[in-house]
């Protein structure tokens, strides 16, 4: 019989998975005095040694090309300069996509997660957000209001720091924002030529601190938040949550622990523990808990539900309703680039800032009623002198072709005159895309893996081609001309590959309904009384606004439901 | 925290990078840009101390190499060229390291030399300046595509990309751009002479 190493010690609650949601439940969870393990499948995180913040390309031989040229061969995975933490392919770690389908699945491996590297785009929900069905009866209705989840919109603000400004938009609730940063100078033809448009443009609302709060340094402006930040002035879980809760004495962290199941007690239904695989010895360890919070992305959380089955939840835990896994949604992804001549020779400064847009684009045509597509969408806007990296300028080369001076002067004349536009909306859930396990394939621990199934539909590619028809105007507004789709590795000529724009939800969503929805409106199963979901799998809808600050709300709430439960016994 | 892959000196200049940041967060301006530079010189000094020792191309190849860069991007009296900003060193580290790119401009160089000999009776190195790029002006475009041409074109294209890579990724070519970034600030403004630069050359204005 498998020798399974059992934990002695009972923890209160075991969090599976350390990012936004997981980071944010374990700060909440041990400030209310519980006593957590939280499990996380890749290694510690080493800020100093992890985060190549600040290196420039020749100070590293291979100048950022990976230590055997990867970058030239497309078999790099993510930029060598980017922070750690997640990968399109996993070594040992595989998923399927079901014929005829396409979709992939970008997973992380490390202490805090995506949130190391994240955009760190902070934007709430709007009312109707919550109320879809109930404004064009497509999909379905979130059991949650604004209003009950906007106390923890807040609370999430004031705890990541978020910047913004008040601007009273239906579409774009306003928060408790730390300053704005000021508009670079292509953000501000952006700006102006919307104006001309009618279009908003407003500025970013961002996790970087303009300001100093809760001992974190406020942000010295290199703009290199996706590497990752030392001073901890952007915001990630693992240096603004798990690492503050490790000194409280009431968490403990088990890192390279892959979760295989959960474990049920057969009279009581209740979780009771979580099998890991401990991946540095491939030994199976059981580690003994009174409640359980999924924190491990939408898809992965899924994937751990369908995997444990038991005589009593025959179609995997907390599935009665066979809705785990099903109404997986990505953000509808856009982008656009634009060449802009009035930049051409702009005197030089440093236009760093935050790692991002300073401004963006919410969306403007609620109200509009005979538009060709459902729902809407926001746009990010990129450009500035960014820091010259390994083929910052091949589009240069291929275009204007030829060497020397004049191609020298040609790279000199561009620099800083593309502008980027990002289109990312709202996928109405379908029958056709889910994820499910593969019957046929395992991974490396022995984990049947998941088969991925995807389909935009009519309403997504309309959404893109409003994207591409609103970027041209705004490109031609500023005097330039459009250049090409702006990510083409990732994006087809109408619209993104699902999954690319890594925002996947609503696989394990909540509803009022136990028949049609695995949890209630605190994010707990109908199920099984102590077991929660903490990230963007709750959600019932994929709004035009990224999952981050949601997750951290949701999160925020489930856990302090969680613990007040626990209190009364109810868990 | 570990950090045992940095050099000592680094190390210490990274550290007084941090200091320097903590204390002046109420200042004005740019701050510490210096400390970064000085970080950043400490390491291009340890790079460039000896002349550098091909580890993948023969004599004969690694000149040519260095030709060719010259050539793709070649100094002017704003900045050096693409041989003082280790194009070649850093093409020939990489195809030292990956096969696939190894045999990429070994066969590309030995298919530059075979042609240019059939035109002119000498190698890449050895013909004169004008027969150099009379040959280059052939390979540089797309349009003269065809099955002589073909595979000089598409190695072209390879050397043109990592060449400029090289070139714009050094501090050489990062100057010639004026790239004023990575640095460390204790507040974020935009100079309005270069707002309105933009706006007045606009359709916005």
């Amino acid at each position: 019989m498998l020798q399974i190493i059992r934990s002695p010690k009972v923890y209160d609650v075991v969090v599976i998975g350390s990012g936004a949601g997981g980071g944010t439940a374990v700060h909440v969870l041990t400030s209310m005095g519980m006593n957590v393990a939280l499990l996380e499948a890749g290694p510690m995180l080493h800020p100093q040694k992890d985060f190549k913040e600040h290196v420039l390309p020749y100070e590293v031989d291979h100048r950022g090309a990976g230590e055997h040229a990867e970058l030239y061969f497309g078999r790099q995975q993510w930029g060598y300069f980017s922070a750690p933490n997640g990968y399109w392919d996993i070594n040992g770690e595989p998923y399927t996509v079901a014929p005829g389908n396409e979709f992939r699945w970008f997973r992380s491996r490390i202490l805090g997660g995506r949130t190391n590297h994240y955009g760190r785009i902070s934007l709430r929900f709007s009312d109707y957000d919550f109320k879809p069905y109930s404004t064009d009866g497509l999909g379905d209705d979130w059991p949650v209001t604004y209003d009950e989840i906007a106390p923890y919109y807040d609370k999430a603000e004031e705890f990541i720091g978020v910047t913004g400004t008040k601007e009273g938009l239906r579409t774009a609730p306003d928060g408790k924002f730390l300053p704005p940063i000021a508009p670079r100078v292509h953000e501000v033809l952006v700006q102006k030529a919307c104006q001309r448009l009618n279009i908003p443009c407003i500025p970013s609302r961002m996790a970087m601190l303009t300001k100093s709060i809760h001992g974190r340094a406020a942000c010295h402006y290199c703009g290199q938040c996706g590497r990752g930040c030392r001073t901890a002035s952007a915001y990630s879980s693992s240096q603004a949550q798990i690492f503050p809760a490790m000194k409280t004495g009431r968490l403990e962290v088990f890192t390279g622990a892959m979760a295989r199941e959960l474990v049920t007690d057969p009279n009581t239904g209740k979780v009771t523990a979580v099998n890991y695989v401990d991946k540095a010895t491939r030994t199976d360890q059981q580690i003994r808990c009174r409640a359980v919070v999924l924190g491990a992305s939408a898809c992965e959380s899924a994937r751990l539900l369908l995997n444990s089955k038991s005589s009593r939840h025959p179609n995997g835990l907390a599935n009665s309703s066979g809705v785990v896994g099903r109404y997986l949604t990505d953000s509808v992804g856009f982008g656009l680039s634009g060449y802009i001549p009035a930049l051409e020779g702009l005197p030089r400064h440093n236009s760093d800032g935050i790692g991002g847009m300073h401004v963006y684009i919410p969306w403007w045509l609620f109200d509009k009623k005979d538009k060709e597509f459902p729902r809407g969408y926001h746009v990010e806007i990129g450009g500035g002198f960014h820091m010259p990296q390994l083929g910052s300028f091949h589009g240069v080369c291929r275009k204007h072709e030829g060497y020397g001076q004049v191609l020298k002067e040609a790279v000199l004349k561009g620099y800083g005159c593309t502008v980027g536009f990002a289109g990312r909306g709202e996928m109405i859930p379908n029958e056709h895309s889910y994820c499910e396990i593969d019957p046929d394939r395992v991974d490396a621990y022995g984990i049947p893996v998941l088969r991925f199934h995807f389909r935009w539909s009519e309403h997504e590619i309309r959404q893109a081609r409003h994207m591409r028809e609103t970027f041209t105007q705004i490109i031609e507004t500023m005097g330039g001309r459009v250049l090409g789709l702006a990510n083409p590795e990732r994006e087809s000529e109408g619209i993104s590959t699902g999954g690319t724009i890594i925002h996947e939800a609503g696989t394990i969503r909540m509803g009022d309904d136990p028949r049609k929805s695995a949890l209630n409106k605190y994010s707990q199963t109908h199920d099984v009384r102590n077991l929660f979901v903490a990230d963007a799998a709750p959600f019932v809808s994929q709004p035009d606004k990224n999952v981050t600050l949601s997750i951290i709300a949701f999160s925020w709430r489930m856990s302090e439901h969680l613990a007040e439960e626990m209190r009364k016994g109810n868990v | 925290m570990s950090d045992e892959n940095l050099d000592l000196s680094r190390r210490d200049a990274l550290r007084n990078l941090g200091i320097t940041l903590t204390l002046t967060t109420a200042g004005a301006g740019v701050v510490s840009a210096q400390d970064a530079a000085h970080v950043h010189h400490l390491v291009t000094q340890e790079k460039t101390a000896g002349p550098y020792q091909p580890k993948c191309f023969n004599p004969h190849e690694y000149a040519t190499l260095r030709r060719l860069s010259e050539l793709i991007m070649p100094a002017d009296e704003h900045s050096k060229s693409a041989i003082e900003a280790g194009a070649p060193e850093f093409i020939d580290l990489l195809a030292s390291r990956n096969d696939e790119l190894a045999h990429i401009y070994t066969g590309g160089l030995a298919w530059l030399d075979q042609e240019i000999e059939r035109r002119h009776g000498s190698t890449f190195l050895a013909a004169a300046p004008e027969q150099q790029t009379a040959m280059l002006d052939l390979i540089a475009y797309r349009k003269n595509e065809s099955p002589e041409l073909g595979p000089g074109i598409r190695f072209f294209a390879w050397v043109r990309n990592m060449v400029v890579d090289a070139y714009f990724t050094s501090k050489i070519g990062m100057d010639y751009l004026g790239f004023m970034g990575n640095g460390a600030m204790s507040h974020f403004s935009v100079p309005q002479a270069a707002i309105d630069y933009a706006l007045k050359r606009s359709p916005l204005a």
